[in-house]
């Protein structure tokens, strides 16, 4: 049903369609609606956080107005957040940093992870929430895109607080590991502490961002350059120093100015140029299209599936939890035609059975009432035939009687005809 | 004070701070855009109108191609909607572009329902794409969206008004699609007339309260291009896929006896206007106003019928949580209570049964009492019978013993007498 119909025809010429210019209306509605990004960052204290967050931003995000998350000393870890909001070359961004002062700071840091993970829960709890209301506004993005996390430079390997950390968030949020004030190790040192943390964080299934591949090859080699260099080992500065004729960024020390943005001194570089210059966007995808999605999806299914044994909900996850109210309604009305039939089965047999008693036990009554008057009946001819017998004895008699009579009656005559003749002295 | 400070900050949302150098981000649309680009795009348009207006016709004009399709007969017995999927690619841009036509629509001699089949079509674009948003496991990501992003409304060149059909159809379409009404085959129109027939239109579209589709003017870019457009809405179009030869160039055109129509003279009629505002300025938008105005109102249309809200009655904004959770124990509430009132019927009708049968029972053995009492009576008078028989007879036992008592003495007198007598005679 679907074939490529190809019209290459370029800008301007005939035959040009136009919807190439698409692209440019895209990116003309997003320039007007500006942008929006969340980065968190975690660590000990004096890792440097702070300075790096200004580095990137070349701006005093952090300041003695606004002092870092080391600055603030806490009892327990907080999470906190600054907005700023920053323009270049016409686009506006609004800038959320999530900072964590007093994470791994104290001694016992038990489940110092969890205002963490609170905090990103929260977050695309909001979210879900928006985007579920039935009257829905605009919706401001203010899930948590990306997690920086500052690894000290023991130059050993991971801590297990590291360790802990990293694998209670890598599924609900993008972790970048970064190796913190990486100017207090040499190259070696740095190469053999980045393969250890490597092997770490594979050991562990550690799941850290990974860059995309894109169909450029040139774009892909480049970022299997910067595979390689992961974790990328930072250094921040606040201050501005002139360096053969250049001002540059860097760390004054008696022996050399560590340079924040050269490439041989540290990562810093690559970091900017990823987090912020080219995979920006794709952190708030995989935000949005992987761990917003998991939360989502776990949050409805506890929700909805509630009660429900398990190995029913598997197959009704892909469905809408409406679509689901659907079916079980049908599957309820057609379990009540059930219920209805079998009850309606059992009642017509109870009633047949009930009327076939009731018919045997009047025809029962019927016989006995039968065989009743015929018996009655019979000594109703019985005592005829007596009855005639008699009458017809008596009959016999009377009349036999009644000639004795006449006879009698008779001879009493004669003789009274005989006495008057004088026949009888 | 520090713990203050920031505090307030957070409350009061974001400080605007300058930028010492060049960070970066600038590139942000261009990331959104390439992602865009790799992503594809994709854009679904409706042509309704009548059969013949020249909608397959405009449609491969637009787009350049020649679309599948062979034209349709006028002997339709309804209105249905027949939809095809291409996959274009201009330059480096791939577009899945949709084309839904409307067969059938105006060719009924009742043509109360012609819109019916629209608006559902429609709907179920919605439907579907809510269900999507609403499953548990979702992809909207790589959802292939087949919502209905514009509508071309085709009137036919008449140069007086609106049909009522027309005026019926778009009423019942534009709160759900973008509707952009267009005049077809428009070379039957002069230009004097031409213009008095938009006016009618517009007048009318206006007094009818028909809300069609303005181009959007809130971006300074391109507000200016939008706005005059929108005064010459609605567009007068001829289609035409064959060429013909002006000067030395090939152009889309429809000859006449009298002279070409060319396509793209924007003085013969607004074909390139609308190929602008359409694809080449204000596609995005239309998907844009698609998805956050005309979907979000169908959305919560749905959902209120449904019966979800945002507050509960005291106006205290629900969570989805508590949303789903109480529409699923008024659900379950609701089918338990039907499996009660069942049983209960049927307790019910199982009493009455019970109650008839046994008024039966009762009945029968009335019947059969009263039968035995009949009998008992009839019994009890033959044994009267059978006793005043023996009475009789034993009355007349007696009376036969006296008489015969009596005879015999009678006899023995007589006996005499008659011996007497006898005796006498013998004498």
């Amino acid at each position: 049903m679907i074939k490529l119909i190809i019209i290459s025809h370029q800008r301007n010429l005939e035959g040009y369609v136009g919807f190439a210019n698409l692209p440019n209306q895209v990116y003309r509605k997003s320039v007007k609606r500006g942008f929006e990004f969340t980065l968190m960052v975690v660590g000990e204290s004096g890792l440097g956080k702070s300075t790096l967050i200004n580095s990137l931003f070349l701006t005093d995000l952090y300041s003695k107005d606004y002092p870092g998350p080391s600055q603030r000393i806490k009892k327990t870890v907080q999470v906190e957040q600054s907005k700023v909001l920053i323009k270049e070359g016409g686009v506006q961004l609004t800038l959320t940093i999530v900072d964590t002062p007093g994470f791994g700071d104290a001694v016992d840091n038990s489940n110092c992870w969890q205002p963490v993970i609170n905090y990103i829960d929260s977050k695309c709890e909001d979210f879900l929430n928006a985007e579920s209301r039935v009257n829905r506004r605009s919706m401001p993005d203010n899930r948590v895109h990306c997690c920086l996390y500052f690894i000290a430079p023991s130059g050993h390997g991971l801590k297990p607080l590291d360790i802990e950390f990293m694998k209670r968030l890598h599924d609900k949020v993008n972790v970048i590991p970064l190796i913190a004030k990486a100017d207090t190790l040499t190259p070696e040192e740095c190469q053999l502490f980045k393969k250890q943390i490597m092997k770490e964080i594979q050991e562990h299934k550690i799941k850290i961002y990974e860059f995309p591949d894109t169909e450029d090859d040139d774009d892909n080699k480049l970022i299997r350059k910067i595979k390689e260099k992961m974790p990328l080992a930072v250094v921040g500065s606040n201050v501005v120093i002139e360096v053969n004729g250049k001002k540059v960024r860097g760390r004054q020390y008696p022996w050399g100015v560590a340079e924040v943005e050269n490439g041989e001194h540290c990562d810093f570089t690559v970091l900017r140029n990823m987090l912020i210059r080219t995979h920006m966007q794709d952190l708030k995808d995989v935000t949005n299209n992987v761990h917003y999605e998991n939360y989502r999806s776990k949050k409805l299914a506890a929700v909805t599936c509630n009660g429900v044994d398990t190995s029913k909900t598997k197959g009704q996850l892909t469905k809408s939890p409406l679509a689901q109210m659907e079916e079980e309604r049908r599957e309820h009305v057609m379990k009540m035609k059930k219920m209805e039939a079998e009850m309606e089965q059992v009642f017509e047999m109870k009633v047949k059975e009930k009327k076939q008693k009731l018919k045997d036990s009047e025809a029962e009554l019927e016989r006995r009432h039968e065989q009743m008057k015929r018996n009655l009946e019979a000594q109703y001819k019985e005592l005829e035939e007596k009855r005639r017998v008699f009458e017809e004895e008596k009959a016999n008699w009377e009349a036999q009687q009644r000639i004795l009579e006449q006879q009698k009656l008779d001879a009493s005559k004669t003789m009274e005809k005989n006495k008057k003749k004088g026949k009888i002295f | 004070a520090a713990e203050m400070r920031i505090a307030k900050m957070e409350g009061e949302g974001a400080r605007a701070v300058p930028l010492a150098g060049h960070v970066g981000f600038d590139s942000m649309p261009d990331q959104l855009v390439n992602k865009s680009v790799n992503h594809g795009f994709c854009f679904n348009i409706l042509c309704v109108g009548e059969t013949g207006l020249g909608k397959s016709t405009l449609m491969d004009t637009l787009f350049n191609t020649k679309f599948e399709g062979e034209p349709t007969q006028h002997n339709q017995p309804g209105v249905t909607l027949k939809s095809n999927t291409y996959e274009l690619q201009e330059s480096n841009v791939r577009l899945k572009l949709t084309v839904v036509n409307t067969v059938g629509f105006g060719d009924q001699i009742n043509k109360e329902d012609s819109y019916k089949s629209i608006v559902e079509f429609i709907d179920a674009q919605f439907e579907a794409y809510l269900q999507e948003e609403l499953k548990i496991k979702r992809t909207l990501h790589s959802y292939h969206d087949t919502r209905i992003h514009a509508c071309l409304y085709f009137i036919a060149p008449t140069g007086h008004s609106l049909k009522s059909l027309d005026l019926v159809t778009m009423k019942k379409l534009d709160s759900k699609v973008n509707i952009i009404p267009i005049i077809a085959k428009s070379d039957a129109i002069s230009k004097s007339e031409l213009a008095k027939f938009k006016i009618k239109i517009t007048s009318e579209l206006v007094s009818n309260g028909v809300q069609i589709y303005q181009f959007p003017t809130d971006d300074e870019s391109v507000a200016e291009i939008n706005s005059t457009m929108n005064s010459h809405l609605p567009f007068a179009v001829v289609g035409s896929t064959e060429e013909v030869k002006i000067g030395n160039k090939m152009v889309k055109a429809r000859q006449y006896p009298w002279g070409t129509v060319q396509v793209e003279n924007e003085n013969h009629c607004d074909f390139v206007k609308l190929r602008e505002m359409l694809i080449r300025v204000n596609m995005e938008d239309l998907r844009e106003q698609t998805h956050t105005r005309h979907y979000e109102l169908y959305r919560r249309c749905k959902l209120e019928e449904m019966g979800f809200k945002d507050t509960d009655p005291d106006s205290k904004p629900f969570s989805l949580q508590e949303t789903y959770e109480a529409k699923r124990n008024e659900f379950m509430g609701e089918l338990q209570k039907k499996e009660e009132e069942m049983r209960q019927m049927f307790v019910q009708r199982v009493k009455e049964k019970e109650a008839e049968l046994k008024e039966a029972e009762k009945e029968l053995h009335e019947k059969f009492d009263r039968l035995k009492k009949l009998h008992q009576d009839e019994k009890k008078k033959l044994e009267e019978k059978k006793k005043s028989l023996d009475d009789e007879l034993n009355t007349f036992k007696q009376k036969k013993t006296a008489a015969e008592l009596l005879q015999n003495q009678a006899q023995q007198a007589g006996g005499s007498t008659t011996l007497k007598r006898d005796k006498e005679r013998k004498k």
